[in-house]
């Protein structure tokens, strides 16, 4: 202990701390303190100078222990732990003393802050001497990267990554890849066709050689750590074999079973029981669905299928067949669903015909959706009024806070569409902002005002099917309030479509919690930072892009998934990766094998030697928590850089004054 | 439409209204209106109104009450609550219509033409009289003071209820009905005391 | 024998009197006892609250404290503001401590006390949640086959405070009299549009707008009958009808009916018993419509 040489440097911080705490006096005072050779304030310790103060005094005068009493270590811990090691010092020799966070910016008085900080650096000073070197633990990465989700999002960034050379598995749920763009018309606001746009993405990622298709696929569980994740895939049984199977659609004309609501037409089509879901799938392989077929029911069926079947394709008795797959680096691209309208009962989705949703107007309005491209009512003729209701389920602390974003742009898009195939169709906008933000958005909306589509500032209050006058007869009325008038309109309409919000997928939650990640409170994947790392995640080696992050318009879903393979290539191009050595070690000697310490680890980092009788702690794995250390009863668990006596002397530290 | 609002009254008006609004449970959520119209376009009687609930707000948070305190709107509000459910930022609508109705009576802020205070002020003096409103007596008055054209207009409504025996011309009287006024005395001490 | 404490609202003893008598009958029918709260006060509805708020809950709470001195914690309402009103007293008690204090005080006043405890409870609530619609529905003497009921729950039935039924799009009413065998108009639009209240007397152009629009979403649907939860409701629905049809030129002809009177026939109680003759609107086409 005797030949410590601690180095105490405190930072102002600009007025952060300075303005609150006297660090004059402070700094004065450390430097009386037991193994403090130098004691030096700055304003601001993260900058080139203030970090050259601690490399030169390291250098020069053989300081070989560091406090940098500043803001919390999440800010620059890693600054300063960088900057130690640049001059030669092992970073773990360096603690930083929150007096920022903890004290300064938490407290009211100048005199009690003082005293406070004064305690936080005393704890620092104390814990110092019985600090170890520590050197980082570098373990191998898997250069293959798991894509879990197949939309514009995941094919983007399967295919970035496919482009390096590196190996991607692309996983998604649904028969194909292609997710929400493939239902859409048109696309905002080149009015580009988003089957045209993307088909070409989807065919290249089902070509790629790089890219192992995992269609109608589940992830099951995850294992494992950054580089080194252990993946279990359910890829279900289609009950076709995908080896022979061309994709003729004989099975799909010949089936008897004709009339289940089609998924991807949103329930206005039917599809067979035996079906590809859209023409241009990805892979376009025939599925059959259990829940429908009657020979999977256990019904009577001659099988015309199977007559029609060339290839003779079809097996009803194939299985679903389960995949232990390795990777080093996994990218979720889940996606959203549209919000369910059904509760918001004033506008009666799901009661009145001809109110439907956004989704559901993007089907009819495309040419391969359910009525041919023509836009109609239910009973087939074309509406010669219609309201687009915004906000549904969207900034409303009855359903969703958030705002989703895309919302303004596609309700635009859709007076356009019915604009272009109903000429002489009114079509009123009703809207509280209008929030065209993006490149291109805001000409967009003034093409739009051009086309001659009523814009109504207002939420509509209700729709209602009473008509109180003649004019308002079998139509649906909408009642709002035109905000920028000041007067309330009852505005007769023959179709409603409610602008619905994007909601998080129903089974976020379970599904970031079997990758072991978390949700914001919003319900969408959390990313690590909001402004700065938006595609990553607090688990290292698991990035999240698009939609499943948060609401997003196409052009930024293809950005993010290209940072997020961005961010997986920049890991799995390197043979290894280094992990935070604060991890626990449990000794042999001491263990009794009693198996607390492996149940209750959250990281699932500790096995049971059955050989040996001990626990082992997986050492790529540890995430340095201290739990184990915590709940041995015998003491037996040390974490590294956090061991029994840097504890101790930390709160003898705090309590020496 | 004279610009009050400048005058040191309307500001102390504006000022005492923002402290009872902001004491209310929820108060301060009109802090956060986004002006989107869903009240006023759900309001059953906004049509009638010079301003809806949603101008109401506006005025308040520009500082304006003055200008619409005294407009008909909070009297034509029938506290049906489709506003307080629908709002999309949970302010309670309908209780700040409440609020700026109490202010009206207590400031005399009544817009002249409006018969409802008049009506609320002979209800409460039935309940004080007799412990129950008595509805007979509710409508006799209210007819005498504010609209003699009524009777005409509702009498053959009236006389078949009448025949039907559902106007007793006779009004129950509980036996605490002098609590009523003691606890009015009570309350009204409490605020008084809250003043000092 | 299920007992519930009653209060049955200023209205019951004058133009809603019809609702209390067939509430009564109907709660006597199902074997459940009403014990009319001892020296209740008026709950002061949408009046008190506009003058003086503190008063208007204090003098609510006078009834729940009454009810709790007869050693009751659930008091059964049978009108809608009288239910939201009492209901008002106690969740702002609840939620503020001043209120309470407030309220607590007034209370001392005149010697009593209320902790904030006693339950209000809608008779909608405690015929469908206590009694059942399966007891209910095995007591039906006279289906109501064919019988087209428009179900008007009115504007304070379950806003604001939607604690026993959906706040936006109430249920309870529509599965009562399913559970009879009527044909209920389950998307009746205006079910909880407001009647206009008090307003009939105030400002009676609004208010009979109100009952012309409700009116006619009722005629739309095909009603045979609108049943309803509130005397005010009632009273601008069925008293006021034939002004409506004066104002607007309309030939409305809808019985109107308190839900009580309707599911009372349905369960075989005496029409006589059910105060049906006291109706401005004749229902004896709805009477004669039931099988005996």
């Amino acid at each position: 202990m005797a030949d410590e040489k601690i180095a105490v440097y405190f930072c102002h911080c600009g007025s952060n701390i300075g303005g609150k705490v006297d660090v004059e006096k402070v700094t004065a005072w450390a430097a009386e303190q037991p193994n403090v050779v130098v004691s030096r304030e700055y304003k601001y310790m993260c900058s080139d100078p203030g970090q050259d103060l601690i490399k030169d005094d390291i250098q020069k005068l053989g300081v070989n222990r560091v406090v940098v009493a500043a803001c919390s270590p999440t800010m620059h811990e890693p600054t300063f732990r960088k900057a130690a090691a640049d001059a030669g010092l092992n970073p773990f020799l360096l603690q930083m003393a929150n007096v920022r966070e903890h004290c300064s910016w938490v407290t009211e008085d100048k005199d009690e802050a003082t005293e406070k900080a004064k305690r936080i650096l005393s704890a620092q000073i104390h814990r110092l001497p019985f600090n170890q070197p520590l050197d980082p633990i570098e373990v191998p990465v898997n250069p293959a990267v798991m894509v879990v989700g197949g939309g514009i999002a995941g094919i983007e960034a399967a295919l970035k990554l496919s482009a390096t050379g590196k190996k991607v598995f692309l996983v998604e749920r649904n028969p194909s890849i292609g997710g929400h763009m493939a239902m859409f018309d048109k696309t905002f606001p080149t009015l580009d066709c988003a089957a045209c746009i993307l088909t070409p993405k989807m065919s290249a990622a089902g070509k790629d050689p790089n890219i192992t298709m995992l269609a109608y696929s589940e992830v099951e569980e995850v294992d494992g750590y950054v580089g080194n994740f252990k993946v279990k895939v359910r890829k279900k049984a289609r009950y076709v074999n995908t080896d022979t199977c061309t994709g003729c659609a004989a099975c799909q004309d010949a089936c008897v079973v004709r009339k289940v609501p089609s998924e991807f037409d949103q329930g206005l089509g039917k599809r067979t029981a035996i079906y590809i879901p859209f023409p241009q799938a990805v892979p376009l392989r025939a599925t059959i669905d259990p829940t429908n077929c009657l020979t999977l029911k256990g019904k009577k069926c001659k099988q015309p299928c199977t007559t029609a079947c060339g290839p003779q394709a079809i097996d009803f008795d194939q299985q679903d067949e389960v995949l232990d797959l390795e990777v080093g680096a996994i990218i979720m691209a889940t996606g959203f669903e549209l919000w369910d309208p059904t509760p918001e009962t004033r506008y009666s989705y799901g009661k009145f015909d001809n109110v439907i949703t956004s989704l559901e107007f993007e089907r009819i309005s495309n040419a391969s959706g359910p009525t041919g491209g023509h836009i109609t009512l239910k009973n087939g003729e074309a509406p010669k009024s219609v309201a687009i209701l915004h906000c549904v389920g969207s900034r409303d602390e009855n359903f969703q806070e958030h705002c989703s974003r895309v919302c303004c742009m596609y309700s635009l898009k859709f007076s356009h569409l019915i604009k272009e195939h109903l000429p002489e169709t009114e079509v009123y906008e009703c809207y509280i902002d209008m929030r065209t933000y993006g490149k291109g958005y805001e000409e967009f909306y003034k093409r739009l005002m051009d086309e001659g589509v009523h814009m109504v500032r207002g939420r509509a209050g209700e729709v209602s099917n009473v008509a109180l006058s003649p004019e308002e007869e079998g139509h649906l009325i909408v009642k709002v309030e035109d905000t920028l008038l000041g007067i309330v309109r009852r505005i007769p309409v023959d179709m409603v479509i409610l602008s619905s919000g994007l909601a998080p997928a129903h089974d976020a939650k379970e599904v970031s919690q079997i990758f072991g990640f978390g949700c914001s409170a919003n319900g969408f994947y959390l990313e690590r930072h909001p402004k700065l790392e938006p595609v990553s995640t607090v688990t290292d080696g698991i990035f999240i892009a698009g939609c499943c992050q948060y609401p997003k318009d196409i052009p930024d879903t293809v950005a993010q998934a290209g940072a997020a393979a961005a961010c997986a290539l920049a890991l799995v191009d390197n043979p290894t990766v280094k992990v935070e050595p604060t991890i626990s070690y449990i000794d042999p000697e001491k263990c009794a094998g009693c198996h607390i310490c492996v149940s209750v680890c959250p990281h699932a980092a500790i096995q049971y030697n059955e050989e040996k009788g001990v626990a082992e702690v997986i050492t790529a794995a540890c995430k340095g928590c201290g739990v184990c250390v915590a709940a041995c009863g015998s003491n037996v668990p040390q974490q590294a850089g956090y061991l029994d006596e840097q504890i101790f002397a930390e709160i003898e530290g705090a309590m020496a004054l | 439409m004279t610009e009050l609002a400048t005058t040191p009254q309307a500001k102390a008006l504006h000022e005492q209204f923002c402290r009872d609004v902001m004491s209310m449970p929820g108060g301060e959520k009109i802090k956060i209106c986004q002006q989107c119209g869903t009240c006023t376009g759900s309001c059953p009687t906004s049509y009638l109104m010079d301003f809806g609930p949603r101008e109401i707000i506006a005025a308040f948070r520009a500082g304006m009450i003055d200008r619409v305190v005294k407009s008909n709107t909070i009297w034509l509000c029938t506290s049906c609550y489709y506003c307080t459910v629908r709002c999309p930022a949970g302010i309670k609508i309908t209780d700040l219509m409440y609020e700026l109705k109490r202010m009206a009576i207590k400031y005399d802020l009544v817009p002249k033409e409006s018969k409802n205070p008049a009506m609320t002020k002979i209800f409460i003096d039935s309940v004080h009289k007799h412990g129950r409103n008595h509805e007979v007596e509710l409508m006799a008055r209210f007819m005498m003071t504010k609209d003699w054209g009524m009777p005409f207009r509702f009498v053959g409504t009236g006389l078949k209820l009448f025949t039907a025996g559902r106007l007793p011309m006779t009004p129950t009287n509980i036996r605490g009905r002098d609590e009523l006024d003691k606890i009015s005395a009570y309350l009204e001490t409490l605020e008084e005391a809250k003043k000092q | 024998m299920k007992r519930y404490l009653y209060y049955p609202g200023c209205s019951a003893e004058a133009t809603g009197k019809a609702y209390d008598i067939s509430t009564r009958a109907l709660m006597e029918k199902l074997g459940t006892a009403l014990i009319e709260l001892d020296d209740w006060n008026c709950c002061g509805a949408t009046s008190y609250f506009s003058v003086r708020e503190l008063d208007s809950f204090a003098i609510a709470a006078r009834n729940l404290s009454i009810a709790q001195q007869m050693g009751d914690d659930e008091l059964c309402v049978i009108c809608n503001a009288c239910y939201t009103t009492l209901a008002k007293a106690n969740r702002y008690m609840a939620e503020s401590p001043e209120v309470f204090d407030a309220v607590q005080g007034a209370l001392g006043a005149v010697g009593r006390t209320y902790d904030g405890n006693v339950k209000v409870r809608h008779i909608m609530d405690i015929l469908v949640n206590d009694i059942g619609l399966e007891e209910f529905g095995s007591r039906v003497e006279r289906r109501l086959t064919g019988l087209r009921v428009a179900p008007y729950y009115g504007c304070q039935f379950s806003r604001p405070m939607g604690e026993f039924d959906d706040v936006q799009m109430p249920t309870t009413m529509d599965r009562l009299f399913q559970a009879t065998g009527a044909d209920v108009i389950t998307d009746f639009d205006a079910k909880t549009d407001c009647c206009g209240g008090m307003m009939m007397l105030t400002r009676s152009d609004a208010a009979l707008r109100l009952c012309h629009e409700l009116l006619t979403c009722a005629r739309q649907g095909g009603a045979d009958v609108i049943v309803a939860a509130c005397p005010l409701c009632e009273m601008n629905l069925e008293g006021y009808q034939p002004l409506v049809n004066k104002t607007f030129g309309t030939d409305f002809d809808i019985p109107v009916m308190y839900f009580t009177q309707l599911a009372g026939l349905a369960l075989g109680v005496d029409p006589k018993k059910l105060a049906i003759d006291k109706q401005v609107v004749s229902c004896d086409r709805v009477v004669a419509a039931i099988p005996a």
